[in-house]
């Protein structure tokens, strides 16, 4: 379960360029329930993100990660509660570093490091298996640098290690945003399997209403940092992309001047 | 060339292997351009000879020198994570310090160590008519040991670790890695093997000498640059080795620059060769890009 409570965040406080960009958002998410994210640029998601994972720190208001409170705890800390898969292919995975070596690094996601060989035979193993899962052909070029793989291949093996350790929320960053259609596809599909089999619970930020409303069990609205949206149940299941349009203009009582972004 | 020249050049590209390594480390390892080599260099040589001279194991005062480096990097790294100053910075405020530092501990610009006992002695015959193999000898085994250690850390769970903090500190700390940590402890790495070439390096030379410093990190750099380029390779056990290969053939290219008399250089054209060779060596990798762009239009 994640709880976040009257999350304030400003950019550039006291500057002619300070940007409130969390006014007192709070927000529930119950232990494996998957929420999908949406809202026009600005309107806070990835700052949301970003706080949950400690990647930057609120300026008030409280976060906790099932009972424990992490509003203080830095982003290395939270690891072994907070999975995640970053927007970019190239900063979920590192560069450099063979595809198995990566996969090293979030196996001990979150677990302390000693001075034991990174690779074993029985890891390399499932490193294998795991890869065989995504039907790529990636588990017979476990030793090939990260960086010769495109960028679905990334997302895909990023996904793979957000899921090699348990966690308590994983995060996912328009995490198909930079894939052509047809590799979003897979790896949204993928994403399902990955959440459904390992009983995840999930948060996937997103700039396409259908995929908001297509993946998960519910689908919040972010605008202005706050949460203005908040649809589950048979009442998101009737839900078309122009309901969720309409509703959003009827509560906000004002036109979206970029939903040709939205609906993409 | 003589063969004891030629032994010379080995030995001294021996130690700078070892200071090529800890370049290695700071520079392309964790990506952070470090100078405090030019201080923590002489600083283990410093630290070496004033325990020498002291009547102390030199062993002890390979190893407090090493340690001296490992502070001075610590210093260097928790300035730039803990205060936030610029990483070049951060090692030029460094390095200035040591100077005095240095100074110092030595008591004198110079500390002589002729006759004292050196890791080296141990080994050389009464006539010292050995000293010329020996030296090398003893310095190839440290720098093997140092390698394989170097292999072995960065194929652990904390190397791998440090080497994704380098690349990629985000995906890092998403993993859970202490990245601050693990830049403290690598600059602290860094400079310990610096320090101990420099420790080294006065065992070598007889004696300490303050400036000894000048130009470490250049030397360093060109090492890991020369042998990137002869041996290009994501793997890391062929990097520190393309690291060590390109800290002898520098000082190999160096010797016989300075050896061949037709050519007209003398010692004080050191510094000078040196920032030809880094020049060229780092140019040459995109000549070569160039070329192969060339050639695939033409065919």
């Amino acid at each position: 379960m994640m709880r976040a409570e009257q999350l304030f965040k400003t950019f550039n406080p006291g500057t002619p360029i300070e940007n409130p960009v969390l006014r007192g958002l709070s927000l529930t998410i119950e232990s494996g329930q998957f929420v999908t994210v949406i809202g026009s640029n600005g309107a806070g998601k990835s700052t949301l993100l970003n706080a949950i994972s400690g990647d930057l720190f609120v300026d008030s208001g409280s976060l906790h990660i099932d009972e424990q409170e992490v509003t203080r705890v830095p982003a290395w800390q939270r690891a072994g509660m907070v999975a995640r898969v970053f927007q970019d292919p190239m900063a979920g995975t590192c560069e450099g570093l063979s595809i198995e070596e990566n996969m090293a690094l979030a196996w001990h996601r979150g677990r302390s490091r000693g001075f034991g060989r990174a690779i074993r035979a029985e890891q390399r193993e499932l490193f294998r298996d795991k890869l065989a899962m995504l039907k790529l052909g990636l588990e017979n070029r476990l030793a090939d640098r990260i960086d010769l793989l495109s960028g679905g291949q990334r997302q895909a093996v990023s996904l793979l290690m957000a899921s090699l350790q348990p966690s308590r929320i994983l995060l996912l960053d328009e995490h198909t945003a930079a894939l052509d259609p047809k590799t979003a596809a897979f790896v949204l599909e993928l994403t399902d399997r990955i959440v459904q089999e390992n009983k995840l619970t999930a948060m996937m930020v997103t700039h396409s209403m259908r995929q908001a409303l297509d993946h998960g069990h519910r689908t919040v609205m972010l605008h202005q940092g706050r949460v203005v949206l908040d649809v589950s149940g048979e009442q998101r299941k009737q839900m078309q992309v122009s309901d969720l349009l309409a509703m959003f203009e009827k509560t906000r009582g004002e036109q979206i001047d970029d939903d040709a972004l939205l609906l993409g | 060339m003589t063969p004891i020249a030629l032994m010379g050049a080995l030995e001294i590209g021996l130690i700078f292997a070892l200071v090529a390594l800890g370049v290695l480390i700071s520079f392309r390892i964790l990506d952070f351009p470090d100078l405090t080599a030019d201080g923590s260099f002489p600083l283990g040589g410093a630290v070496a000879a004033t325990l020498i001279a002291g009547g102390h194991d030199p062993w002890l005062a390979c190893g407090f020198g090493a340690l001296a480096g490992a502070v001075s990097g610590l210093v260097t790294a928790w300035l730039h994570v803990r205060l936030n100053i610029l990483q070049l910075l951060a090692s030029i405020l460094v390095m200035i310090a040591l100077y005095s530092i240095n100074l110092r501990i030595m008591g004198a610009p110079n500390m002589p160590l002729i006759g004292s006992p050196t890791v080296f002695a141990p080994f050389i015959g009464e006539a010292l008519e050995n000293s010329w193999l020996v030296q090398p000898a003893v310095l190839a085994v440290i720098i093997v040991a140092a390698k394989i250690a170097l292999d072995l850390f960065f194929a652990s769970q904390t190397g791998l670790a440090m080497r994704a903090t380098g690349a990629n500190p985000r995906m890092a700390r998403a993993q859970g890695v202490a990245t601050e940590r693990m830049v403290l402890s690598g600059m602290a790495l860094s400079n310990a093997l610096i320090a101990l070439a420099g420790a080294l390096y006065v065992q070598t030379q007889g004696g300490a000498d303050v400036s000894m410093g000048v130009g470490t990190i250049v030397v360093g750099l060109a090492a890991v640059i020369i042998g990137e380029t002869l041996l290009p390779s994501r793997k890391l056990w062929v990097i520190t080795l393309a690291t060590i290969i390109g800290a002898l053939l520098y000082r190999l290219l160096i010797a016989v620059a300075l050896n061949a008399d037709f050519i007209g250089l003398q010692a004080q054209d050191l510094n000078l060769i040196t920032a030809l060779l880094v020049g060229g060596a780092l140019v040459l990798p995109q000549l070569k890009a160039k070329l192969r762009r060339k050639g695939g239009k033409a065919s």
